[in-house]
């Protein structure tokens, strides 16, 4: 069985709005897929359904063998303990510390302190964030609170991790770093990575299978590096 | 084990998040403080009407008085049936021979009078206590029907104009009371709800990152526990200090000795155990109700 799939998934808004239309996808254990398409093109809309922040209108979305669209709403934090997500405006905690912004997730979890410190410690040392462990999330750069976002995303080793346009805000340097943390990531860790982006540079650089939508619909599923920017987007 | 952790971590945030947020806090904790003490004094001024209703009423009795020619089976058989009614609380039976006596000795000329009867010329009595005085009529009307009795009174109109007048200012403290009540549950609900709004992003994250729906409303209740609670303690100072002074001050009564106050200590101590709880109970549910807005998708 396919680590991910999307069968026929529909999304319409309550406003009439269609997001996606009869939309299938296949993605295995390990993948590094990006997802692409301009803005209101529906990449946001597949990205959220991942994780439940959306439900599908038709169809299903099978996460790790579980059909997401049917999860009840109360058992949805079962489903994220087991992605993490990185999103491009970092949604940190402004009052925690980045230790305490990481070891939140594991603290909603109930593991116990003396489990929760080495798993946080190295989370923050994969992101290379070891110097700024007691800072507050406005004492950093936005490069370095995205690192605090992606390490709070992989403490809990998830087999997913999720993310949003993580390098949006950042300028092409800063990107380029951080798409090597994500890298490193699925390389090391396995762990399966989808991402949603706007920046073709990175698309090209990369080679990873790539999924494009426009207007709603799946119109290219490019395996490894056969994707090229000047095709569309 | 788990479960502990994360209430111990609940305690914890809910306790920073008080200090963290303090202009916030403070806010609802000012709130709370300012309707609890309204609550609290019409508490008292509710509890103190009841009281003075009830001794008032509790003086009033209907009067029976028997025929002549009733005899003492006559009488025992009255005493009982008249007990087995509904709302009696008390029927003292005092016969003519007493009368009799009481009379004559609280003045000689009563006595000089009674030796020119050959026989007793009062009447046997009862004296009826009701437990409920709007029943005054009904028992009093039943007492009338009954054989051997030639009178059943207790000064019908004044009462009735009384227990109208009482019964009219219960029912109002009462609802002020309640009206209060929602009044000061819906104004803290709203400032707890104003404070969890600034902080949804703070939901949104702790969900995102697979926080559970009851752990994410925990410390978020217990802050509005403590909340509560700190909103209590002005009023429950005031209440205690400011009902035993004014006792003191007015000699345990209102205006008059007809209306005399309620002692201080125990009464005291049970509005503030209310006003405690009210403020601890109206917290939680106001903090609940506003977390779970942002918990549904």
């Amino acid at each position: 069985m396919k680590f991910i799939e999307l069968k026929n998934v529909n999304k319409t808004y309550s406003t009439g709005v269609t997001a996606l239309a009869d939309l299938s996808v296949e993605i295995e254990k390990g993948e590094f897929v990006f997802v692409i398409g301009h803005t209101a093109s529906g990449k946001s809309t597949f990205i959220k359904m991942l994780y439940r922040e959306e439900k599908p209108t038709k169809g299903s979305v099978i996460v790790g063998g579980v059909n997401v669209a049917k999860l009840r709403n109360g058992k949805i934090y079962k489903l994220r303990r087991k992605i993490g997500v990185v999103f491009q405006d970092f949604k940190l905690l402004p009052k925690l510390t980045v230790y305490e912004n990481v070891a939140f997730a594991l603290e909603c979890l109930g593991l116990k302190a003396s489990e929760i410190r080495p798993k946080v410690l190295k989370a923050i040392e994969i992101v290379g964030l070891k110097e700024k462990v007691r800072s507050f999330p406005h004492q950093l750069s936005g490069g370095e609170q995205q690192r605090v976002c992606i390490a709070r995303a992989i403490v809990n080793e998830p087999k997913l991790l999720i993310c949003d346009e993580p390098t949006g805000n950042l300028d092409p340097e800063t990107s380029k770093e951080i798409m090597s943390v994500i890298e490193n990531i699925n390389k090391d860790l396995k762990t399966t990575v989808i991402m949603a982006t706007h920046d073709k540079e990175i698309v090209n650089r990369m080679k990873k299978r790539v999924l494009l939508i426009e207007h709603g619909i799946l119109t290219g599923d490019y395996m490894k590096g056969r994707y090229k920017s000047h095709e569309s987007v | 084990m788990k479960a502990f952790r994360i209430i111990g971590r609940s305690f914890r945030d809910a306790f920073k998040s008080v200090f963290r947020n303090f202009s916030l806090s403070m806010a609802s904790i000012l709130c709370a403080t300012i309707t609890l003490m309204v609550v609290s004094v019409s508490f008292l001024i509710a509890a103190n009407v009841k009281d003075a209703t009830k001794s008032l009423e509790s003086e009033l009795s209907i009067v029976v008085y028997l025929e002549q020619d009733a005899s003492e089976s006559d009488a025992n058989f009255l005493q009982s049936t008249i007990k087995k009614l509904n709302n009696v609380e008390k029927v003292e039976y005092k016969s003519k021979d007493e009368w009799k006596q009481e009379m004559s000795q609280y003045n000689e000329s009563f006595g000089t009078i009674f030796e020119k009867y050959e026989t007793n010329p009062l009447l046997d009595s009862f004296t009826v206590t009701v437990k409920d005085a709007n029943s005054l009529n009904t028992v009093a009307e039943k007492i009338r029907d009954m054989d051997k009795v030639e009178s059943a009174n207790y000064g019908e109109d004044a009462v009735s104009t009384i227990l109208s007048v009482f019964d009219v200012v219960e029912k109002v403290t009462v609802i002020v009371v309640i009206a209060l009540i929602f009044v000061t549950a819906f104004l803290i609900t709203n400032t707890i709800k104003l404070t969890i709004y600034s902080r949804r992003n703070e939901i949104e994250i702790m969900r995102l990152v697979g926080g559970s729906n009851a752990a994410i409303k925990l410390p978020f209740v217990i802050e509005g526990f403590v909340i509560g609670l700190l909103g209590s303690l002005i009023p429950i100072i005031v209440t205690i200090y400011g009902y035993i002074i004014a006792y003191g001050k007015l000699n345990g009564h209102l205006i008059t000795d007809l209306i005399p106050l309620l002692s201080p200590y125990n009464l005291v101590f049970y509005v503030s155990l209310i006003i405690a709880g009210l403020g601890a109970v109206i917290g939680m549910l106001g903090s609940l109700l506003a977390v779970r807005k942002y918990l549904k998708i």
